[in-house]
């Protein structure tokens, strides 16, 4: 019971670790931010139940300043880390456009990524349904290899198969409902 | 229809339901009432598919009603024409004495144009001072030289096209006769005043007599008896049907209600309601029907007969009887169409499909009619009260088992039909899976062409015998005239009239005395010049003054001519005639009236009409068949030479045209009826066709052509009525032969259904080509689109 | 179930647009099968998904753009030309309500081909061995209202396949059924279509359904995007 509990947080944990530099990264490309700003933006869109620790906002804004991704803009009189203003480069540009176009590999738990993903092309004025479809026909891709798979498989590993076919069917669900909810979600996002 | 009116009902429904699980009896006066409410309430405003399905069984119903209304007046209406034309009738005592209460009078019918027109000659015996009591509609007596005419004959003499008839009529017309003188609004009737009447012309002083009790002849009651049964019989199917028009779209409404917690009991009450509702509408749109027809049918002239729209009432009892029997009969067609019927709240279910239909009890009825009619066949000659109940039983019930018999005889034929090509097997299968509705569709159809080919064999029939050689030769003489007691100048007037007419080409006078009685026997005596004795005596040479005697051989009696040189005296008269000794005797000829005749044939220089007693005067006239109005001209003419001059049309055969005409008027009701039952027909093909729209896109997706899914139509409506067909025309041929037998009438054709059978298929071709449009539209591609 | 890339495009439909009303269906959409390809054809309820079937197979004209079928432009094809094409050529599989009812599962199976003029006896026989295929014979004297949904999607299937068409349109096969009964009829339908070198025109809106296509296309908004590409 607890082991499983500690495991499903773990996994949450990696997943955010994997997204948060491009989602900070993203947020940057609508304007140059206060580290401050940048994490109650992340929060406000993303955070509903997993607020961001400021130290984790200024662990990934100096990554990324080392990768030459960021730059910072200006820095406030008073000093401290915490007054300085990160402006996005054109090479965290072109980072942000090949991560939002580049499909997930379709796995467990992936809504929170993708759906990030979503908001993110909608900030930046890039094509949500592009992204979608080019999600779908990677899930599609996966759903078939598991259905040939299925076909001339045992018992066991129909049922595997089956088991990994609806959960990733559920995730194309939901992206075919996302998709087809963008325009409301456009105006929610930018008002 | 809304949730919270369902729900609320299905809040209601515990209670009744707590009380009474088992049926509608149980629900108790209250769940009816509310029941058949909500059935009202469907009925009247569940959207358009619904309030259609409604006005289609209130149009059907209505035009029933109208049609027995109609039938239900025809008591009252003959009685008030009877009761009319009774009390213009002349009280004709043998001899009340000449005074200021008595009038002569003299039948005065003429013909105009095919019209008849009834009239007579009166006059009073005081003159102006009587106090007889004026005709019937007048409210005094017409002065010599006056007219009192009735409204028709009055336009009519006014008209560009009574202009020859007016010559005729040509007294001074003074006054109308009203309608308590007169039968019929458009009847042609007159009185003319005068004072030439002879002293021995009938005389009265009294109008009216009472023909009350009179009966007709057994054959004709019989006639009116099995007409009214035929005619009414479809109309009584037909509003079965009506009552179920849309009945696969009411039993899924009622399958809602059910899922919204309805019981049984209470859908079947709703159904009532629903079917009470229709027929209600229908009674009342039955009677704005009668009412509009009774306008119509009062102002329309139909060969010569008329009404008024104040005879058509609907006798009272008849008329309960209907506004009875209707809705409760809507009622009972409903709870009986759904016995078969399990409504469930997520669909319906049809039990009839699997059990097969039994022929036992259906043959019931059909030999019952047989068994009640065939005694009759030997025995029927009086048409006394229990014979007529008899008979007419015996018609319905075998009517009756043609509509029962039908369905089992659809069911049986259609599942033994197989192979054939797509558009067969989609009809046959169809029909295989429920033929109910089908066949009683048509059972209406068939009802009317076995009453009407029954009735038709029965008209044929009685026409044979009705139909006779006249042995008269219309080549040689179309008309002829006849006048009474005139003298030899008059009658020498007579015929250069009648001869000077424009489109007259011939004219035959003569003069006869029949049966003149002598001391030496009773002889015929005819008096004509040549030309006309050469046309009834077989005979080389005649001049004037020569006389011939002929004689036919007819069995029994005296001579038949007295002998050349014989003297004869006649009886209780002063003169007396001498055969002249060089009369010849000669074998007779066909005059052109079909008669032989045999006695002395004379010319006027031989023996001098007023010799003989009581002469009749005779032209025979040959017309120019391209100038109609010659005999009118001729009838002109012949007015003029006393009162009881007549005019004889000659045919080389005499049909009763009565018969004709009624004959057709049968065949047009038919088809009429026909008619509305193939429109029920149309609608219910187009309800099911609807109902079936997806699956016909799917087959239209597989390359279905339309002409196979278009045959397939006609033959699902074609199968069924073609058996209807075949077995109406066979109970209708039996029946016909039964109803000939009992009047003693050999058949004259067993072919006489052949125009009903047309009649009934060309209503198939009207069924299929109206469904036509509405499949095409439905074999578009958006019956796909459901999503 | 590797797909048949050499073989030239059976089917093509370029630019097609389709209103009705003034709703548009179609707004210039694209679609090429290939001989023995299956492709599935996804997208949102009301994107024209089925419209996009209706006109590749000939079944609606489209208001404009050309539809290509093996050397024929069916725009310039009668309807009865189109009609008799859809006869030999196609073959159809709808979501339900698509058997006679009043025929039994042989007759049903056997109707596309006594619509080309088989007859009867051989018509039966050959529907038989569908049915047999399709592992369904059982029920063959059955009418559609006395069969389980499942069983009558294999009947529908058998149906489509009789007369060997070259191009199957199915419209939402499964949609009806739960996911064993489902699997099952996709099972045999692309077994069945495979074997026979059939192209499958897949219309889903289930990925698990799409699964068993070469490829997708995806509808939205009246246009068609081929995925092939972007994958």
């Amino acid at each position: 019971m607890h082991s499983s509990y500690t495991r499903g947080v773990y996994l949450m944990c990696i997943v955010l670790r994997m997204s948060i530099s491009h989602t900070l990264l993203g947020l940057l490309e609508a304007g140059p931010r206060h580290g401050y700003d940048l994490k109650r933006a992340f929060d406000s869109h993303f955070g509903q139940d997993r607020a961001l620790h400021y130290g984790q906002v200024y662990s990934t804004m100096s990554r990324l300043l080392k990768n030459g991704l960021v730059e910072v803009d200006a820095v406030e009189p008073g000093g401290g880390p915490e007054r300085k203003r990160y402006a996005i480069t054109d090479a965290g540009v072109t980072d942000v456009a090949a991560w939002l176009a580049r499909p997930e590999k379709p796995e467990p738990y992936l809504q929170s990524l993708l759906y990030t993903k979503v908001v993110l092309a909608l900030l930046t004025h890039r094509d949500a349904d592009a992204l979608l479809d080019v999600q779908r026909a990677e899930h599609l891709r996966l759903m078939r290899e598991l259905t040939v798979r299925k076909t001339g498989g045992d018992l066991a590993d129909q049922l595997i198969c089956d088991h990994a076919l609806f959960h990733l069917e559920a995730d194309l669900r939901w992206l075919e409902l996302t998709a087809a909810r963008l325009d409301r979600l456009a105006s929610e996002i930018r008002p | 229809m809304s949730a919270g009116l369902a729900g609320r009902d299905r809040a209601d429904t515990r209670p009744g339901g707590a009380h009474g699980p088992q049926g509608p009896r149980g629900g108790g006066s209250t769940s009816w009432r509310r029941d058949l409410g909500i059935g009202a309430r469907f009925a009247l405003a569940s959207g358009r598919s619904g309030r259609v399905r409604t006005v289609l069984t209130a149009v059907g119903v209505g035009l029933g009603v109208a049609v027995l209304l109609l039938a239900a007046s025809v008591p009252a209406m003959l009685t008030a024409r009877t009761d009319r034309s009774d009390a213009r009738q002349i009280v004709w005592n043998d001899g009340p004495t000449p005074g200021q209460d008595a009038f002569r009078f003299t039948g005065a019918d003429t013909t105009y144009r095919g019209q008849d027109i009834g009239g007579y000659w009166v006059q009073p015996e005081a003159g102006a001072d009587t106090t007889a009591p004026p005709p019937p509609g007048t409210d005094r007596w017409p002065a010599p030289g006056e007219l009192f005419v009735s409204p028709a004959l009055d336009r009519l003499l006014d008209s560009d096209d009574g202009a020859l008839l007016a010559e005729r009529l040509s007294g001074e017309r003074v006054g109308s006769i009203g309608q308590e003188g007169l039968v019929g609004s458009g009847e042609l009737y007159f009185y003319a005043g005068t004072d030439d009447l002879p002293a021995d012309s009938p005389r009265s002083v009294a109008w009216g007599v009472s023909t009350r009790g009179e009966a007709i002849g057994p054959t004709l009651t019989l006639l009116i008896l099995i007409v009214c049964v035929v005619l009414l019989m479809p109309v009584a199917v037909f509003i079965g049907t009506a009552v179920r028009f849309g009945g696969e779209r009411r039993d899924r409404r009622l399958a809602a209600l059910r899922l919204v917690g309805a019981d049984t009991a209470m859908t079947r009450r709703v159904a009532a309601g629903e079917a009470l509702t229709g027929a209600v509408l229908g009674l009342l749109f039955g009677v704005a029907l009668f009412f509009l027809g009774r306008q119509f049918l009062g102002g329309i002239t139909f060969r010569g007969e008329s009404g008024y729209p104040s005879d058509i009432v609907p006798s009272p009892a008849l008329a309960l009887v209907i506004a009875l029997a209707v809705p409760v009969s809507a009622v009972v067609v409903t709870l009986l169409a759904l016995r078969g019927v399990v409504i469930e709240p997520l669909g319906v279910v049809r039990e009839a499909a699997g059990r097969p239909r039994r022929l036992g009890w259906r043959l019931v009825p059909g030999v019952l009619g047989l068994l009640l009619l065939a005694p009759l066949a030997v025995t029927y000659q009086a048409a006394d009260d229990l014979t007529l109940v008899q008979a007419a039983v015996g018609v319905v019930a075998l009517l009756v088992g043609v509509t029962v018999v039908l369905p089992w005889l659809v069911e049986r034929v259609v599942a033994r039909l197989h192979r054939g090509p797509v558009s067969w097997q989609l009809a046959v299968r169809r029909l295989q899976l429920s033929s109910g509705p089908a066949a009683r569709a048509v059972s209406g159809i068939t009802v009317a062409v076995a009453g009407a080919t029954a009735l038709s064999m029965l008209l044929s029939g009685v026409e044979d015998e009705q139909t006779f050689d006249t042995g008269q030769d219309p080549s040689r003489a179309q008309y002829e005239v006849v006048a009474y007691g005139l003298d030899t100048a008059a009658s020498r007037r007579l015929v250069s009239d009648v001869g000077g007419q424009p489109g007259v080409d011939a004219t035959l006078g003569s003069v006869n005395a029949w049966g003149v009685e002598t001391d030496a026997g009773m002889f015929d005596f005819q008096i004509a010049d040549c030309a006309a004795l050469r046309e009834v005596v077989e005979t080389d040479s005649c001049e004037p003054g020569d006389v011939f005697l002929t004689e036919t051989g007819r069995p029994g009696g005296g001579p038949e001519h007295p002998d050349p040189g014989q003297e004869l005296h006649f009886t209780g008269e002063q003169g007396s005639w001498t055969v002249p000794a060089d009369a010849r005797v000669v074998p007779p000829r066909l005059d052109p009236s079909g008669v032989e005749s045999s006695g002395v044939f004379a010319t006027p220089e031989a023996l001098d009409q007023g010799t003989l007693p009581d002469v009749i005067t005779r032209v025979l006239v040959r017309v120019d068949p391209g100038e109609p109005d010659a005999v009118e001209r001729i009838r002109n003419v012949a007015w003029g030479y006393g009162f009881d001059t007549a005019i004889w049309n000659m045919q080389s055969q005499r049909t009763s045209e009565e018969f004709q005409r009624i004959e057709r008027g049968l065949l047009v009701g038919a088809t009429g009826i026909m008619l509305i039952i193939g429109l029920s027909m149309v609608v219910s093909t187009v309800e099911q066709l609807r109902e079936r729209k997806r699956l016909l896109s799917v087959l239209v997706a597989f390359g279905t052509r339309r002409r196979t899914l278009g045959v397939s139509v006609l033959w699902q409506s074609a199968v069924p009525v073609v058996l209807g067909l075949a077995l109406a025309s066979l109970v209708g041929t039996v029946l016909g032969g039964l109803l000939l037998a009992m009047v003693d009438v050999p058949v004259g054709s067993w072919f006489v259904f052949w125009p009903m059978a047309m009649a009934g298929a060309g209503v198939i071709a009207m069924v299929t080509f109206a469904s036509l449009p509405p499949l095409w539209r439905l074999m578009r591609a958006d019956g796909l689109r459901t999503e | 179930m590797n797909p048949p890339h050499a073989a030239p495009a059976l089917l093509t439909a370029t630019d097609v647009h389709k209103t009705y009303g003034s709703t548009p269906a179609l707004d210039g959409a694209g679609f090429t099968i290939r001989a023995g390809e299956i492709v599935a054809v996804m997208g949102p309820s009301g994107s024209g998904k089925s419209t996009l079937l209706h006109c590749l197979s000939g079944i609606v004209p489209p208001d404009s753009g050309t539809i290509h079928y093996a050397g024929h432009d069916l725009g310039a094809l009668s309807d009865a030309e189109r009609s008799a094409l859809r006869r030999t050529d196609f073959g159809f599989v709808f979501q339900f309500g698509q058997l006679v009812p009043e025929l039994t599962c042989t007759e049903n199976v056997a109707l596309p081909l006594r619509l080309t003029g088989v007859p009867r006896k051989e018509a039966e026989r050959r529907a038989t061995e569908w049915l047999t295929r399709l592992e369904v014979q059982d029920v063959r004297h059955h009418r559609p209202g006395q069969i389980s949904g499942g069983q009558g999607q294999r009947v529908a299937v058998a149906r489509a396949l009789v007369n060997d068409p070259r191009v199957l349109f199915a419209d939402e096969p499964t949609g009806a059924l739960d996911s064993l009964n489902g699997e099952r009829v996709m099972q045999l339908l692309v077994a069945a279509a495979q074997e026979t070198g059939t192209a499958v025109v897949l219309v889903t809106h289930e990925s698990r359904v799409a699964a068993y296509s070469h490829r997708e296309v995806v509808v939205r908004d009246g246009r068609a995007r081929d995925m092939a590409g972007a994958a």
